[in-house]
């Protein structure tokens, strides 16, 4: 049994569809710049934030009224829409399930609202009623690895039988909750974020909102697809906060991710710290994968926390069809311990296969394998 | 696989298999905690700086494994599981980390801010580097977790996993009900 990617949506602030999302970035643009909201940081930083009059005027176009929803519960709502005027699918149906992917869901207002809406499976339950989703969604919580976790969970409950289709739906907005956080940990870079490269000093948050369905239903003709081959999770047992230095748990992942196969390049997580960047370098290095290309969309995108993974799969996927290798944006002098492929421009190469990876908290990692398929 | 353990752990009680194997009832959460962490008569001074939901999750798993010979049994440790369920995420936690926002904000508090670093904390304790999920779920629902967990042992690359749910809401309530599962 395969599991096809059949559609993605991404509401970013390169745009509101994958098309413009990836038109974006191959013009060179980045959503990411300097923000001096007081609400979100008593400093400026740079942020790739989706900007509120554009999501209101979309939403209230796409959707509808959007009273009543918060600024997190919109951005899913428009997501999903958008990614079923392209699906052929019926997310009302019994053979399908919906999977949030999120980290803080609407944490943003913690003390301004009653504690319910704050659980996830609030926000869960409120994208199943609107869509009369037949069965009950399910919640992925697992930090920055979140959105690849969605994808390979998704596929083994297609595989099994379980399910004919999924919808997975990433998202997290930015608030001073997580900002703050980010800062205590010292971890963001006052200048755009510099994957692999020698003079990273950290990472930049960015808001996404990215769906994708799921199925096991192949398009009939000769049109290519893509498929979702396998995924494996493996924790560190390291440290709760920290990476492993021998990138432990994301080499085991990638190993049960590729079962052999082979892999045209590697869409990393690269956020831009100094621990995670050279974590991943290790890993792909102990999976005999140096030659590989490798990049990270960070310095387009910023850290999208729980739509990070979908959001970058899709993105690499759109890449793939189209024969292109996206370069690092912010790379230029190579800073990591091994001699990974770090890609540095954008240009033509012939890619049948890719494999997304994911690392966070918690000592999380995924890995996916997608291929190209007729 | 089937059930080699089951742990509960509910109002001032922990049970094995159904057993009440320690009480304090009508105690609070932290007066019980220490008394369990107390009880199983273990150093691992870390478990003093975790959340609430990581000390219930961390106290429970200590229960499941007490008696197992984890090094003859766990041989691959990449081969154990953890895929546990919550029903407040990290929400409690969340609380108590925006309470410093305003002055110094906390990294020891954020990094409990997130549901999964529940599970972090029993793979590091016990060295379990296989697949690692944590769900969310408004009602505990053991056929979701049940049917994912089966779907993962399908696939041949796990021996052993801990599964349940581990919860410590807002309003300081709490439950755990977790298994070892096994060939």
């Amino acid at each position: 049994m395969s599991v096809y990617i059949e559609s993605g949506n991404i509401i970013s602030p390169l745009g509101f569809s994958t098309e413009e999302n990836y038109a974006n970035i191959l013009s060179g643009r980045s959503g990411l710049r300097l923000h001096t909201d007081s609400r979100l940081s008593d400093v400026p930083l740079q942020l790739a934030l989706i900007d509120d009059a554009l999501l209101e005027s979309t939403f209230a176009a796409v959707v509808g009224d959007g009273s009543g929803f918060t600024r997190f519960e919109k951005f899913c709502l428009l997501t999903v829409t958008c990614l079923l005027k392209n699906s052929s699918i019926d997310i009302s149906s019994p053979d399908t399930v919906i999977i949030l992917s999120t980290t803080k869901g609407n944490i943003e207002l913690l003390e301004s609202y009653d504690s319910r809406r704050l659980h996830l499976w609030h926000s869960a339950a409120l994208i199943a009623k609107h869509f009369s989703a037949y069965n009950k969604p399910l919640i992925i919580s697992n930090a920055c690895v979140s959105g690849v976790a969605a994808l390979v969970v998704a596929r083994r409950l297609i595989e099994s039988g379980k399910y004919n289709n999924a919808v997975v739906v990433g998202a997290d907005i930015i608030s001073r909750f997580i900002v703050s956080g980010f800062q205590s940990f010292m971890s963001l870079s006052p200048e755009p974020c510099k994957p692999f490269d020698a003079k990273r000093v950290g990472l930049n948050l960015g808001e996404a909102a990215v769906s994708a369905v799921l199925t096991r239903t192949k398009l009939g003709g000769a049109e290519q697809q893509i498929e979702v081959v396998r995924g494996a999770m493996h924790n560190d047992a390291n440290h709760i906060s920290g990476p492993s230095r021998t990138g432990e748990g994301l080499f085991h992942a990638i190993k049960d991710a590729l079962a052999g196969d082979k892999v045209d390049f590697i869409s990393a997580h690269g956020t831009a710290t100094a621990y995670n960047d050279n974590m991943e370098a290790v890993a792909i290095s102990r999976a005999g994968l140096n030659k590989v290309p490798v990049n990270s969309v960070k310095g387009f995108f910023g850290h999208t926390l729980g739509a990070a993974g979908l959001l970058e799969a899709i993105i690499a996927l759109e890449a793939m069809k189209d024969n292109r290798l996206i370069g690092t944006r912010g790379y230029s002098e190579h800073g990591v311990s091994e001699a990974i492929n770090v890609i540095k421009d954008t240009g033509r190469h012939e890619v049948n296969s890719l494999l997304k990876l994911a690392s966070g908290f918690g000592g999380s990692n995924a890995a996916v394998l997608l291929r190209k398929t007729r | 696989m089937k059930t080699i353990k089951h742990i509960r752990i509910e109002q001032s009680s922990v049970f094995a298999d159904g057993d009440e194997l320690f009480s304090l009832a009508g105690e609070e959460y932290a007066v019980f905690a220490r008394a369990v962490y107390k009880s199983l008569e273990i150093d691992y001074p870390k478990f003093y700086k975790m959340s609430n939901m990581c000390k219930l999750g961390f106290l429970a798993s200590e229960y499941l494994l007490k008696d197992m010979n984890i090094k003859e049994k766990f041989v691959d440790r990449s081969r154990v599981a953890i895929v546990l369920a919550c029903k407040a995420s990290s929400l409690q936690a969340d609380i108590e980390y925006s309470k410093t926002m305003g002055e110094i904000p906390s990294p020891a508090l954020f990094v409990y801010t997130l549901a999964n670093i529940v599970t972090g904390e029993i793979a590091i304790r016990h060295g379990i580097k296989g697949e690692e999920l944590m769900l969310v779920q408004q009602e505990y629902d053991k056929e979701q977790l049940s049917d994912y967990v089966s779907t993962l042992i399908d696939e041949g690359n796990t021996d052993f996993c801990i599964t349940g749910m581990v919860d410590y809401d807002e309003n300081h309530r709490y439950f755990a009900d977790v298994c070892l599962l096994g060939r």
